[in-house]
């Protein structure tokens, strides 16, 4: 018997939690009736478009907006950063116009003329010794005693350099708003985000901060689909706040200002660098004892962000590490997708990968013999899932030492690596409404990023109401619905599926009270099964749903589910194991994926069809950062090279592999830990398994990622089987 | 050769408005012949128009509607910003992504890279035109079942896409959906759900044949 009302139901009991359900709004995205915010057309509709800076590092020196402004057709232009402004990056916004079309706002734009004093810029930072002071000590660090141990003639010690590049989110759906005023005091914004309920507030503050008054109250944000964030979309952006404004000087008519793809991609999203050289030592049986690494990495002109090493295995007993961060003006860093865990993951994988080469150690045995160094609650997830990805792997079948020996120039390679995240469901709320004709919704100011929160929303209200998941109304994406913390962390549907059950599970007990006279019992004999309202074990006396809405007479069921709140629905830290297996072609340097199999641990799944998607795009994007995705900056024009979707390579479609295999831990032992988010998790591993995988086809480490064939073929040139 | 505003500054940079300028754009028989002409030829040839709007009549969906654009104006955008046509999504606006993907006289077109004066006298059919009375194409359909979309941006994309690869290979392999289909791109990662769903829908499509 559950102990908190709020309980999950028991095993066998759950109805569609834990199912594959198919996500309820994917006929809307299928057949392309979705909207999303790009797609958004309102009456009176500008179009905004903004001069943005061509240099690295300049001041301005002098700006006018006035002849953009007597252009035909043109309703309004500001200057965004004015005379004496230091620009940080090329592609930072200047000035920007708002027009009856959008071929019209570009050509307004280019009259805004402007002087710029350059600057010397920096906008590569992997040679450490060529930074300067733009270098800055981002902490250090001493566990043991780290030199004593490298000094044990018994250790075997494995150095190596590793790196990961700056890439960008390259969200389908550039960054944008559609914002109009409805009157003098209140804003309506359609806006491409991951945080819907923050919007407003985000908005009123910027606008109050030029002098603009509008109450947070009084402004609604909609955002019904989103074209990706994956953590670049949970600011209102000064292009928001721009939009706004021009909005306001055209007498409040909606303004559409959504990013270009070259906007895009240089300025509304970055994950940070990492390079580093790393020590790793071990006693000759496999057992490690010493981590020490000197890292650096640049998240643009502010902090790095400081990657978490050694990563998982935390309790190596003598550690030494020392991070540096680089300012450069490339452009600020975003939260991307799990920040920090990615990089931490290939610094420390690779570099213990390269240990293990060095002893002779099957990698799979290296983990599972060093495992114990993670955190405790996390020793036997781990320990399962190395065996469950070495059996889909068929590892012992496959693996071999370094370099492949058979003859030719195809040389096959697996590689495993491990990763967590936390995943704890954010602070959030909901509506739930039981009407006396048995339709029932559930709202809440939430966003579905394709993570398919309105899909578990259903299934937990369907599945507490004993309903079909097709009976529930979803209702989000509105900042008038309760409030609902950002989708970022993984931490939505830990959210969403605990404020559902708990305002379920409440709006169920006052039906019970309706109901409970007719029945001729008590409410707490009753319970919901099935699309009817019965008595616990006696289903013969029963009331369909339908005819038990009914008895609420005129009265209408509203109530509010919240997170946290009472029992635990959820709770926070997973693990994952991922291998990869390719091959490398030595003689073009190209990798190809064979299999990739990953084995994932959430606690209760809620719906699995969107679960295992998760895992499955987090291994997709994986494989694109770990062959192809790099912000290629250049030092002499100080800008980038491939602000655009020919040279900012994503994976195709026969770039991915054969067969990806993809398997969730759950049941006893899983299930009873409550529900934990899944978007981060299985995109952190990739690299390293993909990198280790390498390594072990061609028998050289290629240090940096993406996996490219040039680097490849340059590593192969110092070394390996070939 | 887009737009490009922030290289204005830059000599010898030309923006599709600034060739169009040049040039005029010739139309003959309603097609338009970019590129390969000169500008001298170009204005030597009959039929100059722009670069002011001009009058365009576009067949889409079997519907016709009469528009007044200027011929710099794409068929992507003509039909999202002046028809509110929307399933085509905008993304890398210069023929990569395929998220943009419409059928001219049946055959997969990039949008964002075919002028609406050049789709003039053409079939245009979008993916709004594949439900019938709400009803999912089996396309559609199997991509829905397999869960081939997570934010969904590219799925009208590769929807068109897919509709046209099985018109002519109604017996795809896995290799042939893979440069089938090369032409398109996700971010989310939904690759594995769309080899599914093009197998699937394969299937379905055959069977509906059968049937019918």
């Amino acid at each position: 018997m559950a102990s908190c009302k709020y309980d999950w139901p028991a095993a066998g009991q759950r109805d569609a939690i834990g199912k594959s359900t198919d996500r309820i709004d994917g006929p809307a995205k299928v057949s392309g009736r979705a909207k999303y915010t790009y797609d958004i057309n309102r009456p009176g509709m500008l179009f905004g478009k903004m001069l943005t800076c061509p240099h690295a590092h300049a001041k301005i020196k002098s700006i006018d907006v006035s002849p953009a402004l007597k252009h035909p057709g043109v309703k309004a232009a500001l200057v965004i950063q004015d005379v004496g402004s230091e620009i940080q990056w090329a592609g930072d916004e200047i000035a920007a116009v708002a027009a009856v079309d959008e071929a019209t706002a570009e050509d307004a734009v280019r009259l805004i003329r402007v002087e710029y004093d350059v600057l010397p810029h920096l906008v590569r930072e992997e040679n450490l010794s060529k930074d300067g002071d733009r270098a800055k000590p981002a902490g250090e660090q001493k566990v043991g005693d780290p030199d004593k141990a490298f000094a044990d003639p018994e250790a075997v010690i494995s150095e190596g350099f590793y790196g990961i590049p700056v890439i960008t989110h390259c969200c389908l759906e550039t960054h944008g708003n559609v914002v109009e005023w409805r009157g003098a005091d209140s804003i309506l914004t359609h806006s491409s985000t991951q945080n819907v309920s923050g919007i407003p507030s985000q908005l009123g503050a910027a606008l109050r901060a030029k002098k603009i008054n509008v109450q947070d109250s009084n402004i609604e944000t909609i955002c019904q689909y989103i074209g990706g964030g994956f953590g670049s979309k949970f600011s209102i952006d000064r292009w928001g706040v721009v939009a706004a404004e021009l909005s306001k000087q055209a007498g409040g008519k909606p303004v559409k200002l959504m990013l270009d793809r070259d906007e895009d991609l240089e300025v509304a999203g970055a994950r940070p660098s990492y390079f580093g050289h790393v020590k790793v030592a071990a006693s000759k049986d496999g057992t490690l004892t010493a981590w020490s690494s000197e890292t650096w990495g640049t998240g643009g002109p502010g902090p790095s962000g400081v990657p978490p090493v050694p990563y998982i295995l935390t309790n190596i007993p003598n550690i030494y590490k020392k991070h540096t961060s680089v300012s450069t003006n490339i452009g600020p860093a975003r939260a991307w997708r799990a920040p920090n865990h990615p990089q931490a993951c290939l610094m420390t994988l690779a570099a213990l990968d390269d240990l293990a080469a060095k002893l002779a150690m099957d990698a799979m045995e290296f983990l599972q013999k060093n495992i114990h160094l993670a955190p405790s609650y996390l020793v036997n997830t781990y320990q399962q899932e190395l065996s469950k990805a070495a059996e889909l792997s068929e590892w012992s079948k496959y693996w071999h030492p370094r370099g492949d020996k058979t003859p030719g120039h195809l040389k096959r390679g697996l590689g495993v690596s491990l990763h967590t995240w936390g995943g704890r469901g954010h602070a959030g709320s909901c509506n739930v409404i039981v009407r006396p004709d048995g339709s029932v919704t559930v709202q809440s100011g939430t966003q579905d990023l394709g993570t398919g929160t309105r899909t578990v929303i259903a299934v937990v209200a369907a599945s507490t109401f004993g309903l079909p998941v097709d009976a529930i109304q979803v209702e989000i994406g509105d900042s008038r619905y309760p409030f609902d913390g950002a989708s970022g962390g993984s931490t939505t549907v830990g959210a969403a599926s605990a404020w559902t059950r708990r305002g379920s599970v409440d709006a169920l007990n006052e039906l019970f009270a309706a109901v409970a006279p007719s029945l001729g019992v008590q409410a707490n004999q009753l319970e919901a099964r099935d699309g009817r309202i019965q008595v616990q074990g006696n289903p013969s006396k029963s009331l369909s749903w339908k005819d038990a809405c009914a008895k609420l007479g005129a009265k209408t069921i509203h109530t509010v589910g919240k997170n946290p709140g009472p029992c635990n629905l959820g709770s926070v830290g997973v693990g994952g194991v991922q291998v990869a297996d390719v091959t490398v072609d030595t003689e073009t340097g190209k990798v190809k994926i064979n299999r990739l199999v990953a084995v994932q641990d959430c606690g209760l799944i809620i719906d699995k069809l969107t679960a295992e998607s998760q895992v499955y795009g987090g291994l997709i994007m994986g494989v694109c950062y770990s062959l192809f995705e790099e912000k290629v900056m250049d030092q002499t024009i100080g800008r980038m090279l491939n602000a655009n979707m020919e040279f900012y390579k994503l994976a195709g479609i026969g770039d991915i592999g054969g067969e990806l295999i993809v398997h969730m831990m759950t049941g006893p032992g899983y299930d009873e830990r409550g529900v934990i988010g899944l978007g981060e998790p299985p995109v952190i591993s990739p690299g390293a398994a993909i990198s280790n995988a390498v390594a072990n086809a061609i028998g050289v480490r290629v240090s940096q990622l993406p996996l490219t064939p040039r680097r490849v073929l340059a590593a192969l040139a110092k070394g390996g089987i070939a | 050769m887009r737009k490009k505003r922030k290289l204005k500054s830059e000599a010898g940079a030309l923006t599709r408005r600034d060739f169009l300028k040049g040039a005029g754009v010739t139309v003959s028989g309603g097609l338009l012949a970019t590129g390969a002409v000169t500008t001298a030829q170009a204005a030597a040839q009959e039929g100059v128009v722009g670069p002011g709007p001009v009058p365009i009549t576009l067949r889409i969906n079997g519907r016709v509607h009469r528009l007044s654009l200027e011929p710099r104006i794409t068929l992507l955008d003509a039909l999202r910003d002046h028809l509110n046509i929307t399933g085509s999504k905008k993304v890398c606006d210069r023929a990569t992504c395929g998220a943009c993907t419409m059928l001219m006289d049946k055959k997969p077109v990039y949008a964002c890279t075919v002028l609406a004066i050049e789709a003039e006298g053409h079939d245009i059919t979008t993916i709004e035109s594949l439900t019938e009375n709400g009803r999912l194409s089996p396309v559609m359909e199997a991509f829905w079942k397999n869960d081939a979309q997570q934010c969904g941006f590219c799925t009208p994309g590769f929807v068109m896409a897919c509709t046209a690869f099985l018109e002519k290979n109604p017996n795809p392999t896995l290799e042939q959906i893979e440069k089938g289909l090369g032409g398109n791109l996700c971010r989310c990662g939904t690759y594995a759900g769309i080899r599914r769903a093009v197998l699937e829908a394969a299937k379905a499509m055959k069977g509906g044949q059968a049937n019918g």
